[in-house]
């Protein structure tokens, strides 16, 4: 049995090589993913854990709770702890750690690597063990600086160099006297890292005489352990935490693979995808193998193997394309996790070396998967094989489609896709995050309920094409009959493109209505012609403010101050507006009382009055980071977006309550309005700061899209692999429909239809097919769309569903594209078919 | 009259092949299926062609049906000569020019019975001949079946169907590949005389292929192959006489 088997997977290579093709694809996106993500956190863990060689026991500061009406503010390491520190018995030596955002400029004023990866510190004393330097000296006093090799080598800077550099609002212009190399995972991962001198940086990063980490190091036979309990009672435990370089270093380790778990799902669910599709493409495969086989199963039957023997040898034959599926699969997942990560270094993110990573988690999973999978597929055609009446092998003619009723079948579709449909209507009434859960059930119910009703969908869809189709003549006619003749193969093929153009749909509908929203919310609230804000995200200095006031051309500003401030016992957050701009300055809607900020006037937004219960004239009191009081008043409530949220208030009465004044954004108003030239001017005017981002409402919407296009793309290239997988099937069934009316295409030749309508018989039934599954996966993808819209519409005020028309017609364009490729080899069999032995009778 | 030479009969000729012949493969496996036939098929003529497995029978008809390429001689329908043309023009020559009875009747299941009939019409995107079409249809008798698909038709009904779908288009000649191969004797004795009838009545030219003498006697030359020649013809054959033509034959090859 087992050679009949054999010889039965190499009897059909073509055939096969297809199946194995849908299978080595899922699989090889699954063991990518896993090689991927194994190989970079492996190199993560090893770069992270080098990182923490240094440090024996880390001395961090206790974050402290808010109590009552005071803002408590976390606790201060000091240079006096720091000596304390080192003084501890079987402490070797302590470091005190400053760090901060820090960006560096390249040669032509660019930003080096991503905003939030552009880190700072302090170079310990003349040798620091933790940075080690290949050329150079450490730096001393603020006009020196020490830089990593990466970032050297990236923007081309050399010892002697003067770089300019900005900490938080004003451009530095130090020299380069130094440059180290570091395991430091940030820099792996393509940040960059400057070294200060520890005055400097403490200075620089506003935290003069005090460091954010004490590292201790444990003097020759002292444990980290040992080390940590005599620093614990040595140090003031309601102010400091400690923690050994190890604890350190698995938490890090810890973190990283947390992180990496979620790509890592992510990843797979997309494999998961490409292996469902594959399922009904093996699976029909496996029917074709079958029914092409009926007589020859018949004769075995015949001759005197049992059913078992019959089910049996379906399945050694899918357990060898598993097999094969499975070790090639890996092979080029191996290949994929490696591109990936070669891909990630061309995009500009920097990957840390390490040895690629094959663990033989990956290679059982891979190997599992392609044999499992191929064998579940093969399953349901085997035990049909098993069907296969003795009889059958007298009879003449290929075992005609099971033309059991479909009643049951639809039903069931009926019933699913109604509930389906209930579930996901009744989520979009639920709020936010409630409605997730069951409008993901309802959505995998439809999705379920149409794949089982597509036979029974498939006529009245396809014969709605039936007009276009008569204009290609017979062709036109026969590949439409054809096309529904078989409704469960049709279905299968057609779901296989559904479920692929379904998510891509889904996700470009709500991508784009997401978009569509932010933007709106990012920029319609906005009057001020540009917002001037950190690259990283972090705090402006005030005098960016004063900076901007002064420049030509500028009518008004406004700083946004954050500032906490205790409020009935919970700790808000305060926005610090100049009250006599804001006004003109922003758009935002005022939904009770009047926009006035100024004195103890103040405005709040609708979620915040809601919390606090306030209306237009409430009153209430701040109590603020010094410890002061002050009553204010609502004057009116707005409706807050992502942008400009929370209480509002006027500067002058919050700055003097402010150790250190800083702002996360301006917003600046012009009297010639937005230009390359003022926009130039207020860059020039800020020293044209690398770490500074002027940005007009296009800029930043232009952001909201450049986000939103790479998340789709990304997307689109991942969903890619469904379609890929698609194409595959509707190449199968073509070919096995050819191969089962050879016959028919013979007679069809013999009275007189030519290759050419041969070929287009078979070309417009692929495109039928296609579009079929496409007009589903599209129609699908809005109704999910829109419901995901709903559901996130209850917590976006400025939501609104975007359904991108020109991209749908992309989409079914694509659809279409599917058909008409998938069809060129069967066409081509089909017209080059030999009429002679197709019309003699077997 | 058992033979007469072809020059007896002056009707015009629907096919005509002259030295035809059709060689497999080269050298040391060579296998001649037709060696130098010639043979004329007449207007209004119903011709049976006979022989035994291998005789070369079926490739004579495909080569001059146009259905098969051959080796070297002549074939001519009308007057086209086949050998010159190529598939395009073949495929449209059979198209307007031939109908095909098969065997296993060859029927396209998603079709009526009367979209079966009309396709060589719908092929080639010509209106069938209304009145002409309802005289096959009434004379093979299935008037009331039409909307009926092959699924539901018995196996002389279906090959009612095709030979109906060969007439419709009134073809210049109708080639049968054992047509009542696949039929019950009553079923095969209606197809036969629908056939001889379309000759007498029609006019039609028919050339079938056949193994069993009792469908030869329907025709009015019987043609007997072997070894891919011609060895005798008999017009006017009865199923006795038929047969006994072939006991002769098998005799010749056992003692040769």
């Amino acid at each position: 049995m087992f050679r009949t088997a054999l010889r039965n997977v190499l009897a059909h290579k073509a055939r096969l090589l297809m199946t194995v093709l849908a299978v080595m694809l899922g699989v090889a996106f699954v063991s990518g993913t896993l090689v991927f993500t194994n190989t970079l956190s492996g190199a993560l863990q090893k770069s992270s854990a080098k990182g923490f060689d240094q440090v024996d026991v880390a001395v961090t500061a206790e974050v402290q709770d808010d109590v009552g009406d005071r803002i408590v503010k976390t606790p201060e390491l000091t240079q006096a702890l720091l000596e304390q520190s080192a003084k501890v018995p079987g402490a070797a030596s302590a470091i005190g750690v400053v760090n901060g955002f820090t960006a560096i400029a390249d040669k032509d004023g660019k930003l080096v690597g991503g905003g939030f990866q552009s880190q700072g510190g302090n170079y310990w004393g003349a040798k620091d063990a933790r940075y080690p330097l290949t050329t150079g000296h450490a730096p001393s006093g603020a006009d020196e600086v020490v830089i990593d090799s990466r970032t050297a080598e990236r923007a081309g800077y050399k010892v002697g160099d003067t770089v300019r550099i900005s900490v938080d609002g004003p451009v530095l212009t130090p020299k380069i006297t130094g440059i180290f190399t570091t395991d430091d995972g940030n820099v792996a991962a393509g940040g960059s890292l400057a070294l200060f001198d520890t005055a400097t940086a403490q200075t620089l990063f506003g935290k003069t005489g005090t460091y954010d980490e004490i590292d201790v190091r444990a003097a020759a036979g002292t444990s980290q352990s040992a080390l940590k309990s005599a620093l614990d009672s040595a140090l003031p435990k309601d102010r400091v935490e400690t923690e050994t370089g190890k604890q350190l270093a698995d938490d890090q380790a810890e973190m990283i693979a947390a992180s990496m778990s979620g790509m890592k799902q992510g990843l797979l669910v997309f494999a998961g995808i490409a292996l469902f599709v594959g399922t009904f493409i093996i699976a029909n495969t496996f029917t074709m193998l079958v029914a092409q086989r009926t007589k020859e199963l018949a004769l075995m039957r015949a001759v005197g193997a049992s059913r078992r023997q019959v089910t049996r040898s379906v399945l050694i034959e899918a357990f060898v394309v598993g097999t094969v599926a499975g070790v090639t699969g890996l092979i080029a997942g191996v290949g994929i996790g490696a591109g990936l990560r070669s891909l990630l270094g061309t995009l500009g993110a920097t990957v840390p070396d390490g040895p690629l990573v094959v663990s033989g988690g990956t290679v059982a999973a891979a190997l599992v998967v392609g044999v499992v999978i191929t064998m579940l597929a093969a399953w349901l055609p085997g035990r049909r094989a098993a069907k296969i009446p003795p009889v059958a092998a007298m009879s003449s003619v290929h075992a005609t489609a099971s033309t059991k009723s479909l009643v049951l079948r639809n039903t069931l579709g009926a019933l699913f896709s109604a509930a389906g449909v209930a579930v996901v209507l009744a989520a979009t009434t639920m709020s936010g995050s409630d409605g997730q859960a069951p409008m993901g059930l309802g959505a995998v119910l439809l999705i379920i309920g149409v794949f089982i009703l597509t036979p029974l969908l498939s006529r009245p869809l396809i014969g709605a094409a039936a007009p276009v189709l008569r204009i290609f003549g017979v062709s036109g006619k026969l590949a439409r009959q054809n096309s529904v003749r078989n409704p469960r193969r049709t279905a299968a093929t057609a779901s296989a493109l559904m479920i692929g153009l379904t998510l891509i749909t889904g996700m470009t509908v709500m991508a784009g209505s997401l978009q569509k929203s932010i933007d709106k919310m990012a920029s319609s609230a906005i009057r001020a012609d540009y917002v001037v804000s950190m690259a990283n995200g972090n705090e402006l200095s005030a005098d960016i403010d004063e900076k901007l006031k002064a420049t030509d051309g500028v009518t008004a500003t406004s700083p946004m101050r954050n500032a906490p401030g205790r409020i009935d016992g919970t700790t808000e957050y305060l926005t610090g507006v100049t009250g006599s701009t804001i006004g003109a300055l922003t758009d935002l809607e005022v939904e009770a009382g009047s926009f006035e900020v100024g004195g103890g006037q103040v405005v709040v937004d609708d979620a915040t009055a809601e919390s606090h219960g306030w209306k237009a004239g409430s009153s209430f009191t701040v109590n603020y980071e010094d410890g002061k009081k002050q009553q204010l008043t609502v004057s009116g409530v707005y409706e807050g977006n992502e942008l400009i949220e929370g209480i509002l208030l006027d500067n002058a009465a919050l700055t003097p309550h402010l150790a250190e004044p800083a702002d996360m954004r301006v917003m600046v108003k012009t009297s010639g309005g937005t230009s390359d030239a003022t926009k130039d001017r207020l860059e020039k005017a800020l020293g044209a700061n690398p770490a500074i981002k002027v940005q007009s409402k296009q800029d930043l919407s232009d952001e909201v899209a450049k986000m939103f296009t790479l998340m789709l793309n990304m997307l689109y290239g991942l969903l890619a692999m469904a379609v890929i997988v698609a194409v595959l099937g509707v190449i199968n069934t073509l070919a096995m429909s050819v191969f089962e009316r050879s016959q028919e295409i013979g007679m069809l030749r013999a009275i007189g239809l030519d290759r050419r309508s041969v070929k287009q018989m078979v070309r417009l039934e692929s495109l039928v097919i296609s579009l079929f599954g496409g007009v589903l996966g599209i129609g699908l993808g809005v109704f999910f769309g829109w419901a995901a819209g709903e559901l996130l519409g209850t917590s976006m005020p400025t939501y609104e569903l975007v359904v991108p028309w020109a991209r749908m017609a992309v989409f079914l364009l694509l659809a279409a594209g599917v058909g008409i490729l998938a069809a060129l080899w069967p066409a081509r069999r089909a017209s080059r078919l030999n009429m002679l032995a197709a019309i003699k009778s077997e | 009259m058992t033979t007469s030479p072809l020059a007896e009969r002056t009707t015009a000729v629907a096919a005509r092949a002259t030295d035809l012949s059709k060689i497999y493969g080269q050298g040391e496996t060579q296998v001649v299926a037709l060696d130098r036939v010639s043979v004329d098929f007449r207007q209004a003529e119903f011709t049976a062609i006979m022989g035994p497995s291998g005789s070369g029978k079926s490739t004579l008809m495909h080569c001059v049906a146009g259905l098969d390429s051959f080796s070297s001689g002549s074939v001519r329908i009308g007057d086209t000569e086949l050998g010159a043309l190529k598939d395009k023009q073949l495929t449209k020559l059979r198209r307007d020019k031939i109908g095909f009875i098969f065997q296993a009747f060859n029927l396209l299941p998603t079709l009526t019975a009367i979209e079966n009939i009309t396709l060589p019409m719908d092929i080639a995107g010509r209106k069938p001949d209304k009145e002409w079409l309802e005289k096959v249809i009434r004379m093979v008798g299935l008037a009331d079946r039409l909307s009926h698909r092959p699924s539901q038709l018995s196996g002389g009904q279906q090959q009612r169907v095709a030979v109906a779908r060969a007439l419709a288009s009134r073809p210049d000649i109708i080639f049968g590949d054992e047509p009542t191969g696949n039929l019950d004797s009553r079923s095969g004795a209606e197809v036969l005389g629908f056939l001889r009838n379309s000759v007498r009545e029609l006019g039609q030219t028919v050339v079938m292929v056949t193994h069993d003498p009792v469908a030869a006697a329907y025709a009015d030359r019987v043609i007997f192959l072997a070894d891919g020649r011609i060895v005798d013809e008999v017009y006017g054959p009865t199923a006795d006489s038929v047969l006994d033509r072939m006991k002769q034959f098998d005799a010749k090859g056992r003692t040769s």
